[in-house]
């Protein structure tokens, strides 16, 4: 029985193996190492400017981010704007509709980011944790726990996994990406070289440019994360004093009942 | 409170007295606190206090939650995002209640199997498993609530899953689902409901929890030799025990900040570790996911729920002598909660007088690998339900129900049990020396 067992076992895991890399081949995403991963990652300040600047000329044209307040890209931990930049950033680029005026104004800094302008195009704010780069082995987790959920490599994979393959269905015209599930996607290939003008004068290469642009996203999805990653230090010495005052006193309690050990 | 001989309260000064003779609270609260614990217990034992910790930390993130969500179809999901982003601190009380619910049934779990393998709900511990069990029912059923609200895509389809179970119910299923949805789908009123008994349920949990308390109170603790504490008189119960405060309580507490460290640092630095993906994206009743998958809590229950298709001898089986009636989705609902249905009825299935699986050489064996079934049968659930994972699934499945229907009623007649200390005490001074001074 244990036998039949072990032997179905390894037939298993040899015919799913196969399974996976047939499916491999549709869909890669390949790591990146971003800044603000692991407890001691931080968001680089001029990566998520550059980002934004990619978001705010390529991707807002059809992609909102309707969940993001514009105040938030003055917050520390973030693109840590000063107010100004913030409210002219917001006036230059958006304007929203205006209950009480009946019309549209200008974006302020208390709005949020506008919604998708293109029905089909879905929401970016929570783009990068709605999407997993990385999976299993076998359901295991092991993956993710060693290389991160992968949304900000998804979205890498996706911007610079066009094939420039492309093909027309039921009037929609589909681009062979190597990142995206199935292997085609309705996107147009968003980036080219140069697409862009870094201030800071960085590299605009397609690939530079999805790096920036999904520490953005990262960003918006995840606005808190130093603030949680520093409570979460905090919190993890604060109990970890506390642990060894307990263990001494705990040692010193029963040591009278327990001659042996002392 | 306690069959067990200890000293108790006695008010002192003139206002103790006063209010004892009124409402004797302060002597209910010193008799809990100071019950006479066996000494010899190990840290298995230290997954009560984190239970107890969890249910208050879970309450209490809960209500300041329930502060700033709103329980509606068009808004829960934004109002969750407001929380993590514009709430002060909001973000962190999220991922705490989050991960605080798989720190719950972490523990829970621990706690559960800890009973079975030192023998706690043999005699005359039945009433404090029971009701432990029904904790545990209830657990389950917030826990599924609580994972619907920010009405995420895996909270909505989880949702229509689960409900749907009660679908499969033969003649009143049909009506039972549309009564408990509030509608012929998952909706508005199905999200506001569950809002509502996800408020309620905790303070039942929490009366259960007492209840508990109170029924091992007046047993005693188990432990691991599963001798009993000579309690003929307080000399004798003194030689056996230590007053849980302060010595268990530290101890407790010691082990909390641990565990609490380790908790701590999953919120703090990979909060969506044990969450899904799909669930950042706003539920969505014309797109179903990929792979509807719940918490992993709940993987190794419907494992089980899986298991039994209609290609299965058994349910073919049941099916054919029930005139159709026993389908394979109800036998497969039948099987899920009959799998914590077999649990709870251990005291009664457990035939060996002998208590502690310490002085169980066969029991040890087929309780481990009730423990690697268990866990296989989480990883299961996680899987497509696809060959070979069904036929594993049903093996697996077949080892939960034959550890409790087959194997402990026959172990209890065939196995030869070792020999067990006399006493609690020559059990603690074997390992820990004999104390020079009688304890205080």
């Amino acid at each position: 029985m244990l036998k039949k067992l072990a032997i179905s076992a390894v037939a298993a895991l040899a015919l799913s193996a196969g399974g996976l890399q047939a499916a491999g081949g549709e869909s890669h995403i390949h790591d990146v190492d971003f800044s603000f991963e692991g407890p001691f990652g931080a968001f680089d300040q001029f990566q998520l400017q550059r980002g934004l600047q990619v978001y705010t000329e390529v991707c807002s044209a059809c992609h909102g981010l309707q969940y993001v307040p514009l105040r938030t890209l003055g917050d520390e931990g973030g693109p840590h704007f000063s107010a100004a930049e913030v409210r002219a950033y917001a006036a230059e680029n958006f304007s929203v509709y205006d209950a009480e005026l009946d019309e549209d104004r200008a974006a302020k800094a208390t709005d949020s980011f506008p919604t998708s302008g293109d029905e089909n195009a879905p929401d970016l704010s929570l783009m990068a944790k709605k999407r997993a780069g990385f999976h299993g082995p076998y359901g295991t987790g092991m993956n993710q726990l060693f290389k991160g959920m992968g949304g900000p490599e998804y979205i890498v994979s996706i911007l610079t996994g066009y094939t420039g393959e492309e093909k027309e269905e039921a009037g929609t015209t589909f681009y062979a990406n190597t990142a995206f599930p199935g292997g085609w996607i309705a996107m147009a290939p968003p980036l080219s070289d140069e697409q862009v003008e870094y201030a800071d004068g960085h590299d605009t290469s397609v690939h530079h440019m999805s790096e920036d642009v999904s520490a953005f996203l990262m960003w918006t999805a995840e606005p808190k994360m130093m603030a949680r990653k520093q409570t979460g230090f905090i919190g993890v010495i604060m109990l970890a004093i506390l642990a060894c005052l307990l263990y001494l006193t705990n040692k010193r309690l029963w040591a009278p009942h327990k001659p042996k050990k002392h | 409170m306690s069959g067990i001989p200890h000293d108790h309260y006695e008010p002192k000064t003139g206002a103790e007295k006063w209010l004892h003779k009124r409402l004797p609270i302060v002597g209910l609260l010193y008799d809990t606190l100071m019950i006479p614990t066996p000494k010899n217990l190990n840290w298995w034992w230290i997954w009560g206090i984190v239970l107890a910790f969890c249910l208050v930390l879970q309450i209490v993130t809960g209500i300041i939650l329930a502060m700033h969500y709103t329980p509606h179809v068009d808004l829960a999901f934004a109002s969750v995002e407001h929380i993590m982003r514009n709430v002060n601190g909001g973000h962190f009380l999220r991922y705490l209640h989050m991960n605080g619910a798989s720190l719950f049934f972490f523990a829970v779990y621990i706690h559960i199997f800890r009973g079975l393998y030192y023998g706690s709900y043999k005699a005359p511990r039945e009433v404090t498993w029971i009701v432990g069990m029904l904790i545990f029912v209830a657990m389950m059923a917030t826990g599924f609530m609580g994972y619907v609200l920010p009405w995420g895509q895996m909270s909505f389809w989880g949702a229509t899953v689960i409900t749907g179970l009660f679908g499969a119910i033969p003649f009143i299923g049909e009506g039972l689902q549309t009564w408990l949805l509030g509608g012929p789908a998952v909706d508005n009123a199905t999200l506001n409901r569950f809002f509502s008994l996800h408020y309620l349920l905790p303070f039942v949990i929490a009366a259960l929890v007492v209840v508990h308390i109170w029924a091992f109170h007046t047993t005693g603790n188990n432990n691991p030799t599963g001798v009993d504490v000579r309690n003929g008189s307080k000399a004798e119960v003194e030689k056996d025990t230590l007053p849980f405060w302060p010595y268990f309580v530290i101890k407790d507490l010691f082990a909390l900040a641990l565990i609490m460290m380790v908790f701590w640092a999953i919120v703090g630095f990979m909060p969506n570790y044990l969450g899904h993906p799909d669930n950042y994206i706003e539920a969505n009743a014309l797109v179903t996911p990929a792979h509807i998958v719940p918490e992993w809590y709940f993987l190794p229950f419907y494992a089980i729920l899986r298991a039994f298709t209609s290609e299965v001898w058994v349910v073919q089986w049941a099916s054919a002598l029930t005139g159709g009636i026993i389908d394979a989705k109800f036998f497969g609902v039948l099987a899920m909660f009959g799998a914590i249905i077999v649990m709870a009825l251990v005291p009664w299935l457990d035939t060996s007088r002998v208590r502690s699986g310490r002085y169980r050489p066969m029991f040890k064996w087929y309780f481990w690998l009730l423990c690697i079934d268990f866990v296989v049968l989480m990883w299961l659930g996680a899987m497509p339900a696809e060959e070979p994972y069904a036929t594993w699934s049903l093996i697996a499945s077949a080892y939960w129900f034959g550890y409790f229907l087959v194997i402990l009623p026959v172990l209890g007649v065939v196995e030869k049990p070792l020999p067990t200390p006399a006493t609690i005490e020559e059990d603690f001074e074997a390992h820990y020396g004999k104390a020079e001074t009688p304890a205080e």
